[in-house]
């Protein structure tokens, strides 16, 4: 006989799985730590903010989940991480991890080859050679990326040589093209324009019906506008996770996070 | 509101008189290679004709052509080339995309560029010991050509590693965080973007190679041959060594003809060097960032 009590608790673990399960991560460069000790869930279907000062490890914590530590050997990973309930540690095929995994850094970078070449890189990195095959994708990246309707007429010009926004938009459609199960942007808005902000915004929140999204961002009204839920990190710490209104409405677990939130911090 | 200080004024001077001081030692540098290019021509030009590209020496050299020499030179340069090229490539890209930065790496770099410095008979007599000698290759075209590839090797290695090295370390990460294996980083991003640079290796290890007299003596370049050789294991005339016996070893030569083998190798250089400059024209219109 299953009660009615943990009817309702299956449900609610099978509605929301987690896609990315951080238990105990701590990295350190040599000596100098970056994270200590972050624990969190990350759902699928969500956009999880994660907001924080510089040197907060924001940066360290999404090379770790990409298993960027293998190209650093400084970089020292401590802890378990499982995508889809797979600790990556033990994942011995990375190239399969990380092509699941779409990363979009703060600084666009245009690869030097043709706008086309740099969406179509990832499908023929992974063996798509059919040449209209990769026009649907390159096409429907472009698009999603809100990049399409500027650069159609010249596909062939070097990526490279576009505008910074325009460059950064070409990144997000490149890990579009991924076809990522979880996309990880780095402050992407930097280096782009208030309106191309927020067109990306509305992206993301379409994304979000295919994808599990972690956004890391200096702008704490931009994690206020997109996550589900938000995490404050500070000097290597998880200071506050939870629903993002909730952080923005005072209920939180530690004060800083409101002062920082509420711009008062420092 | 826009009237000059002093120090606006010391600024102003010093430009330029730094900008005079450069420019100066600039055509200090070309001054030398004009009165040689100069001399060459105008007492070598004479006597270039078809007969002397393209026929054998004749008259105990004093008379005919260098055609021997010329295919020579064009044949050791081709196959150092071609053994020291796709070597040092693949030794650079160990070195610089896949070695770990340790000591020994480190070692192997300076060590490498040590051997740049080896003199050209110190090589000879390796090639001597080790491709005429031990692996029986006997003086010729093979040994004398592989001699001159070890010799450039460090050429080709060192610009290799420098034009790798330029590719900004972002497009690496780019790459890699897509899923790309360093392989295919290297294959697609790296390597494309790094060709000028290694051209312009190539196009340094040409002008050496042709010019070299010491490292092909011993290995298989001779002063005289009544026919063309007929495959790498014949020997061969080269015109950096016909050169040195038409200056220095024929009694009775006619002036005009050690100029004239000059300006040919000069020329064959520039030629060889021209295929790569276009080349490299054409790929930096192609590849930017």
């Amino acid at each position: 006989m299953v009660t009615p009590d943990s009817q309702v608790e299956v449900m609610a673990s099978t509605a929301t799985p987690i896609k990315l399960g951080v238990k105990n991560l701590s990295i350190k460069y040599g000596q100098e730590a970056a994270l200590d000790n972050i624990s969190l869930d990350i759902h699928e279907h969500e956009i999880f903010g994660i907001i924080g000062p510089a040197n907060a490890g924001k940066t360290s914590f999404l090379k770790a989940i990409n298993r960027m530590d293998l190209f650093n050997p400084e970089m020292q990973v401590d802890g378990l991480i499982e995508f889809s309930g797979h600790d990556i540690s033990k994942v011995r095929n990375v190239y399969g991890l990380r092509s699941r995994i779409g990363v979009v850094f703060p600084l666009p970078v245009g690869l030097p080859l043709s706008v086309y070449d740099n969406v179509a890189l990832a499908p023929r990195l992974s063996g798509e050679n059919n040449k209209a095959e990769l026009n649907v994708i390159v096409e429907r990246c472009l698009r999603r990326a809100a990049l399409w309707d500027e650069v159609k007429d010249r596909l062939d010009s070097l990526g490279s040589l576009l505008s910074g926004g325009q460059q950064q938009r070409l990144t997000i459609a490149r890990a579009l093209s991924q076809e990522p199960e979880l996309l990880m942007l780095d402050e992407f808005s930097i280096a782009v324009d208030p309106v191309t902000t927020m067109r990306i915004e509305d992206v993301l929140k379409e994304l979000k019906q295919e994808m599990t999204i972690i956004l890391v961002t200096n702008l704490v009204q931009q994690a206020r506008r997109l996550a589900d839920r938000t995490a404050f990190f500070l000097d290597g710490k998880c200071l506050d996770i939870g629903i993002t209104e909730d952080l923005f409405t005072g209920e939180v677990s530690d004060p800083r996070t409101r002062d920082y939130v509420e711009g008062r911090f420092g | 509101m826009f009237q000059a200080t002093p120090v606006n004024h010391r600024n102003l001077s010093r430009q330029k008189l730094f900008r005079f001081l450069f420019g100066s030692m600039t055509a200090l540098l070309i001054l030398p290679v004009i009165i040689v290019l100069s001399t060459l021509i105008y007492k070598g030009a004479p006597v270039i004709s078809f007969e002397f590209l393209f026929a054998n020496p004749t008259n105990g050299m004093t008379a005919g052509g260098i055609f021997p020499a010329l295919l020579g030179t064009i044949l050791l340069v081709i196959g150092a080339l071609l053994a020291s090229v796709p070597l040092g490539v693949a030794a650079a890209i160990y070195l610089s995309e896949y070695a770990p930065n340790n000591w020994f790496t480190r070692a192997i770099n300076i060590a490498i560029i040590n051997l740049a410095g080896v003199p050209s008979i110190v090589h000879a007599l390796f090639g001597l010991g080790a491709f005429v000698i031990f692996f029986r290759f006997g003086t010729s075209i093979l040994a004398a050509s592989l001699t001159l590839a070890i010799m450039t090797l460090p050429i080709v290695i060192v610009a290799t590693r420098e034009s790798l090295q330029a590719v900004p370390m972002a497009f690496r990460e780019a790459c890699w965080n897509m899923g790309a294996t360093r392989w295919q980083t290297i294959r697609r991003i790296v390597l494309p973007n790094a060709v000028t640079g290694i051209l312009t290796g190539v196009i340094l290890e040409v002008s050496r190679t042709a010019g070299e007299t010491a490292p092909i003596m011993f290995t298989g370049a001779v002063f005289f041959l009544p026919f063309l050789p007929q495959g790498v294991f014949d020997q061969t005339m080269a015109l950096s060594l016909h050169l040195y016996v038409v200056s220095t070893q024929v009694p009775e030569m006619p002036a005009a003809v050690p100029y004239g083998v000059a300006l040919v190798l000069i020329g064959l250089v520039l030629i060889m060097n021209s295929v790569s400059i276009a080349l490299r024209m054409y790929l930096r219109g192609k590849k930017k960032w």
